[in-house]
């Protein structure tokens, strides 16, 4: 990974954060920075190590499938910035 | 009351006699934080009507009985807000209680005030709240460490008993050094993480901030355990902490790494941690020296694996079902846009990037996969260390507290203040901070700490090591 370059305008549109340009002139040479520190993992043998996903490794945890107490949808779309008759209300999604 | 030298251990004792009742003790936090807050700016909010109420009726015989405790903004307390110390959660309001909260209540302990922190634990100095500044209690000057500073400074300042905070790589060790105070991040596993929002969820671990290394005990003891509602959590038996705390380190070894006593440390940072060294020599602990040869690679291993399991826990912050929402989208896309672009802070935004970045297509081996494979040799280095001793004694931060803006301009100064206290996270042991020393820094007497580490889920054998420091040098 010899340092390609990370595109901050479009790698902050795949995640749907919209930057102003001065917040990208800025982000730009500060991630390329870390990036370029990070890149000392590359002088790392890591040939035939397995990865560790988790500090404890537990696989496949079950609990018993008993109905349990959830919120109410007054409960649940009490945070939301807009609801109504207790469903979330977004932007029309689909042109008519 | 003054609330100088008050540890919930006394306090205990003092409502058990009956001279101290939970009302006037809760009184006295108020007062304290009213009186010194205004300064230190630890506390974001406190609903004290609610706190009085459940001390009015508190249990006085349960183990924390009518003890209040302060609690970071990203644990959730019913019908408190939890606003992560961001814009986009601004007005939230939870509508339950965090595992831990519920273990609190169930102990007698009252949850008072609601501590600042970096925008979602996502900092080392709390500059990066959207909120407020928080002041070193010791300096108004300096930053009081991060993420949890708030969590830090109030314990420190004796506005609170004990604190709650989070630590996903040193956000309450560091601060604990920093200000002062015991910070006790557990084990991977050992306290349920139901009702944490969550930053980087296979490192993220909450904990007690205290005065003295029993109350860091006593807390742990009542939030530690398995929780069906977290299925990270692991159902091994808590064991009774307070009852092994002053069973000394006498014949115990105690390995020193080697790698972290580093070029550019401060030199009374490091001669501090040295005399405790000698400390806990003196108590007839054998010091050997041990290696943690991939100590340098742990930040920029944390860097890759943190950012990448928050760019995916911070997708649910859309605008949809709770937070801020940007005015007037034009559609969906911008919906989310610009309710992301506006509500999130810099740093949030510089880690969604990096972590969307080591994640995408084409970038994954080269980056992630990789961090993963070094973070297996950063967790055998701690195999192999624990092998030859029985607990790691080292510094818990490089530095004593800097100054307000002054590594605010270049994020990778700012990481590399967790450098000592990163790789416990990443191989999910259990670590301690607890007061050594003070250095003098500009004419200021500066806390410093004494990082503390011992294998996972040997909490037990962690707070012996600890006391034993403590018995010999404080109290």
């Amino acid at each position: 990974m010899s340092a390609p370059q990370l595109d901050v305008r479009y790698v902050a549109d795949l995640v749907r954060l919209k930057l102003t340009d001065e917040e990208i002139a800025e982000l730009q040479p500060q991630l390329d920075h870390v990036l370029s520190y990070i890149a000392q993992l590359n002088e790392v043998n890591v040939d035939g190590i397995e990865p560790t996903a988790h500090a404890s490794a537990v696989y496949n945890v079950f609990r018993a499938d008993i109905p349990r107490g959830g919120f109410t949808q007054e409960q649940a779309t009490a945070n939301a910035p807009h609801s109504g008759s207790g469903l979330f209300l977004v932007p029309k999604v689909v042109e008519s | 009351m003054d609330l100088a030298g008050l540890t919930i251990a006394k306090a205990r004792r003092m409502i058990q006699a009956g001279e101290l009742t939970p009302v006037q003790l809760l009184d006295a936090v108020n007062a304290a934080i009213e009186k010194t807050d205004p300064q230190v700016g630890g506390y974001l909010s406190r609903d004290y009507e609610r706190a009085r109420a459940a001390a009015e009726k508190a249990d006085t015989k349960l183990p924390l009985g009518g003890i209040p405790v302060a609690i970071k903004d990203v644990i959730n307390v019913e019908g408190a807000p939890c606003g992560c110390a961001s814009k986009i959660l601004a007005g939230y309001t939870s509508p339950y209680d965090a595992t831990v909260i519920k273990k609190l209540r169930d102990a007698g302990a009252i949850p008072f005030g609601r501590t600042n922190m970096d925008e979602f634990a996502m900092g080392s100095s709390t500059e990066n709240s959207a909120i407020q500044i928080t002041r070193n209690p010791r300096d108004p000057e300096r930053i009081p460490g991060g993420s949890s500073g708030g969590s830090a400074a109030v314990v420190a300042a004796d506005e609170a008993l004990a604190s709650l905070g989070t630590d996903t790589g040193g956000s309450i060790r560091q601060p604990a050094a920093l200000c002062g105070c015991v910070g006790l991040k557990p084990s991977y596993g050992r306290v349920s993480r139901y009702g944490l929002v969550a930053f980087a969820s296979s490192l993220d671990q909450i904990g007690p901030f205290t005065h003295t290394v029993e109350d860091a005990a006593l807390v742990l003891q009542a939030i530690a355990g398995h929780d069906p509602l977290d299925s990270t959590s692991l159902d091994v038996p808590v064991p009774d902490y307070s009852a092994t705390l002053n069973d000394g380190v006498k014949g115990m070894k105690l390995g020193v790494p080697k790698e972290y006593f580093v070029d550019g440390m401060d030199p009374q940072v490091a001669a501090r941690v040295r005399e405790a060294i000698e400390v806990y020599r003196g108590l007839g602990a054998e010091i050997v020296e041990v290696s943690l040869p991939h100590t340098k690679y742990a930040v920029a291993d944390y860097y890759i694996i943190a950012t990448a399991e928050a760019s995916a826990n911070l997708a649910r912050f859309d605008g949809v079902r709770y937070g801020k929402r940007a005015e007037a989208p034009r559609d969906l896309a911008d919906h989310y846009g610009r309710t992301r672009g506006e509500g999130f802070g810099k740093e949030v935004k510089r880690r969604i990037i990096l972590g969307t970045y080591v994640l995408s297509s084409g970038y994954y081996d080269a980056y992630y996969l990789r961090a993963q494979k070094v973070r297996t040799l950063i967790r055998r280095d701690f195999e192999e260390a624990f092998q030859k001793c029985d607990g790691l004694l080292s510094p818990t931060s490089p530095v004593p507290a800097f100054k307000i803006g002054e590594r605010m301009a270049d994020p990778l100064q700012m990481y590399l203040a967790d450098i000592f206290t990163i790789a416990a996270n990443l191989a999910g042991i259990c670590a301690i901070s607890i007061p050594c020393g003070e250095t003098e820094t500009d004419g200021k007497k500066l806390p410093v700490g004494l990082q503390i580490m011992a294998p996972a889920f040997e909490e037990a054998r962690l707070l012996r090591i600890a006391r034993a420091y403590e018995a010999a040098v404080v109290s």
